[in-house]
């Protein structure tokens, strides 16, 4: 904090600081992150070993796992996320305040993984903004705070206090959903009889069919 | 006890029986399953219901019937294995559900249906169990690719300036 | 498509309208990871508890009939991925009775010994979020202490921590030497002390008695016709253990007890896996003082599983081998045949059913998983609790979700 204050011609007392508001704020934020743990699947297990004491997660302040998306600022994504789950973690990520950032843990949530099937997405930042990728299966608990390290390092070089570092960014950060290749093996298959694919219901029509007997 | 030649003597020579490694497996016609199991369970004592899957014979050399069922059944009391295997054919793959003898049936044959498609009435609650309801596509059959025909990436994209 | 309608749950009648629907899941820290519950509650008692589950579901089955068995084994690993190593040894075990492989007897120790450890990894994680979700935190990190001195072995072993893909076909990927040895030695030793620790942090603490003792009782008959296995049956009175109805791998030459229980509650089920845990340490003690010497995999001439190096690189016998294993167009031959076998993970019982069609890819492995039939029992051991009792039930039958979806 100190590179960025100014010098004065009058002396301070050593415990007051001169220094910009995003700067302060950047240094609060990075040492106080709180993570959002979605986590699915065996990555959710390395995270759990991240928090407990051999790594310690808490030394970087960010052992306060809160399950609300409300109070957190960090999601994990740990774990492949599959198509019945997708629009859940939309829905986290939306949930979550300003200023929010998104680690994708794991090769499962970077591309999918070893899984390349009908059910998983193949790459979660095809739907949500993702900020750090963290590869592995699953990647070692020091990847992680390795990770997290990273994640501060950018937060006080481009975090800014009213987020608006975020205005800008208006392309979604991965490939898009259809490209060549599956285009290509689309038109290669057999089409299959009467085909419909799965679109997830629109707000009007969930409201209208009313609630939902599970 | 497992006694085929009680078991033949009361359903008929329909029954086909043979060992594999150490499987006692059984084929039975697809009209007469729910009586042999039932017997199976009630005369012969297999209580635990351990397993109900289905295999889709498409593509494998020799095969005469498209989808084959297998019920796994084990006797806690005479530590004994049976699987017990029958076949139905589309249009309307149909077998009567045996959740009436062992409720571990109930999930079991959702599964089943959610990935082949082989229905089973006397079932409470046959939905889809694994996949989202409004899932069209039965993935394990062979006809269905395995990368999908594109469900998995249907879905809206959310950037950053707008979340 | 023949759907019936849920009578439970009608919040329309007007004699239920007094009950409230709660949306438990699929992303709450107390699900162990992604499964849905629909709770119907009248004030804090569950009436009744529907389970949503799917959010993991990946294809596992379909990828099985796309890879070769001993690629296979790397999907098998990431099921139940509190304990990787019994499921590789499942799948293999599952394998080779279909290929009708007899393993060498230091191979076998060696399994065995790994499968005991991997039961202790799953048990500890177990007890460790039992008392997480019943608010006692220290257990976990003593639980976890212990969990990552167990991944401190199979790295020492495999390579890697996690998801190790140790075993092929006939055999294992790496052998182990002294060290790894007197490492399991330091493990088993330092061991029982931190199990008496937990003991005394949750066993008799009248906090963790009042949550858990009659909550989710499952009695014996209904563990029977629900299809329970494992800690959740042996809990409830159904004495069956695979390791000692059907032995395999090297059980057979250990002494060991079976540990049941006649409560049927969460308390009981606690309580088997605490014993479990020394089980398996009385077992992987006297498994590491007599590891039988000798190779480690079946002969490299019945071209299962790839030779030596050094054969492969100074003969031509062991080149023509390893070439005939690893070609794609060559591999083994596979009986045309179906195979069911199981094996006791430490969830319960973990089968897979094979069907080969002669090529060295499966036609078709499914997967009998135990978690996925524990959940479908969930419903009727929850009615009549509290919400809060939900938690500690759905701690104690031991949910995967990867396992429950595949």
């Amino acid at each position: 904090m100190a590179k960025r204050s100014l010098p004065m011609a009058v002396g301070l007392p050593d415990n007051v600081f001169l220094t910009q508001l995003d700067a302060a704020a950047n240094w609060a934020r990075s040492n106080s992150l709180w993570p959002m743990p979605f986590a699915t699947a065996c990555c959710g297990i390395e995270l759990m070993a991240t928090a407990a004491s051999r790594h310690d997660i808490a030394r970087f302040g960010a052992e306060v796992m809160r399950f609300s998306p409300r109070q957190c600022d960090l999601l994990i994504v740990a774990g492949r996320v599959v198509m019945k789950m997708l629009p859940v973690l939309q829905r986290i990520w939306l949930q979550m305040p300003e200023p929010k950032w998104c680690i994708s843990m794991g090769a499962c949530a970077c591309t999918g993984g070893v899984f390349d099937t009908y059910a998983v997405v193949q790459g979660v930042d095809r739907f949500i903004p993702v900020d750090l990728y963290v590869p592995g299966c699953p990647p070692r608990p020091e990847q992680l705070l390795a990770a997290l390290i990273e994640m501060q390092d950018k937060i006080k070089k481009t975090g800014t206090f009213m987020a608006n570092e975020f205005d800008s960014r208006t392309q979604p950060t991965g490939p898009p959903p259809f490209d060549l290749d599956e285009i290509r093996r689309a038109r290669e298959m057999q089409p299959l009889v009467d085909l419909q694919v799965y679109t997830p219901p629109t707000l009007e029509e969930v409201v209208k069919a009313g609630p939902r007997r599970v | 006890m497992f006694d085929l030649n009680a078991l033949k003597s009361r359903f008929g020579n329909g029954i086909a029986e043979s060992t594999f490694r150490d499987n006692r497996r059984i084929v039975v016609p697809a009209e007469s399953i729910y009586p042999i199991l039932e017997f199976l369970k009630v005369e012969q004592g297999f209580d635990m219901l351990i397993d109900v899957t289905a295999v889709d014979y498409l593509e494998y050399p020799g095969a005469t019937d498209r989808f084959g069922v297998v019920y796994s059944l084990l006797s806690v009391a005479n530590n004994e294995r049976l699987i017990v295997k029958t076949f139905v054919n589309p249009p309307n793959p149909q077998l009567p559900s045996v959740y009436p003898l062992w409720k571990s049936a109930d999930w079991l044959e959702r599964e089943v249906y959610d990935m082949f498609g082989i229905v089973f009435p006397g079932h409470p609650d046959l939905r889809r169990i694994l996949l989202p309801e409004e899932f069209t596509a039965f993935p394990l059959r062979k006809d269905y690719p395995l990368k999908g025909v594109g469900e998995r990436h249907n879905f809206p994209v959310i950037t950053r300036a707008e979340s | 498509m023949p759907l019936t309608q849920l009578e439970t749950a009608a919040p329309d009648s007007p004699e239920q309208e007094y009950l409230w629907t709660l949306n438990f899941g699929p992303q709450h820290p107390a699900t162990h990871t992604t499964l849905r519950l629909v709770l119907t509650l009248d004030g804090e008692k569950v009436v009744d508890a529907v389970p949503d589950i799917g959010f993991l579901h990946s294809g596992f089955e379909k990828l099985g009939e796309h890879l070769d068995f001993n690629q296979y084994v790397t999907i098998v690993d990431r099921m139940n991925y509190l304990s990787p190593l019994a499921n590789e040894i499942a799948w293999h075990h599952a394998v080779e009775k279909l290929l009708n492989i007899e393993l060498t007897p230091r191979c076998k120790v060696l399994r065995t010994i790994l499968a005991e450890l991997m039961r202790m990894h799953d048990h500890l994680l177990n007890v460790g979020t039992t008392g997480l979700d019943l608010g006692a935190f220290t257990a976990f990190l003593y639980a976890f202490q212990q969990r990552e001195l167990i991944y401190d072995i199979v790295e020492y072993a495999s390579g890697q921590r996690f998801h190790t893909s140790y075993t092929r076909v006939g055999g294992v990927s790496f052998d182990v030497n002294e060290d790894w040895a007197n490492k399991v030695r330091k493990f088993v030793k330092g061991f029982r002390p931190v199990h008496q620790e937990i003991h005394k942090l949750l066993t008799r603490n009248r906090i963790f008695i009042e949550r858990t003792k009659g909550i989710g009782v499952l009695t014996k008959e209904d563990a029977i016709n629900l299809g329970a296995t494992g800690p959740v049956a042996r809990a409830s009175g159904v004495v069956r253990d695979l390791r000692k109805d059907e032995p395999y791998l090297a059980y057979s030459d250990f002494d060991f007890q079976v540990v049941c229980s006649q409560g049927g509650d969460c308390y009981a089920r606690y309580l088997v896996r605490m014993q479990e845990l020394i089980e398996s340490v009385k077992i992987i003690e006297q498994a590491i003082e007599n590891i039988p010497q000798g190779p480690v995999n079946i002969d490299a001439s019945t071209d299962i599983v790839l030779p030596a190096k050094p054969a492969v690189y100074r003969s031509i016998e062991g080149l023509i081998q390893h070439f005939e294993v690893l070609m794609p167009n060559r591999g083994f031959d596979v009986p045309q045949e179906e195979v069911y076998a199981a094996t006791e993970s430490p969830n319960g019982e973990l089968g897979f059913y094979i069907v080969g069609n002669g090529t060295p890819r499966a036609y078709r492995a499914r997967t009998r998983p135990p978690s996925f039939v524990h959940f479908s029992i969930f419903p009727h051991m929850i009615r009549g609790h509290q919400l809060s009792d939900v938690v500690a039930v759905l701690g104690s039958i031991n949910i995967i979700a990867a396992e429950l979806d595949r």
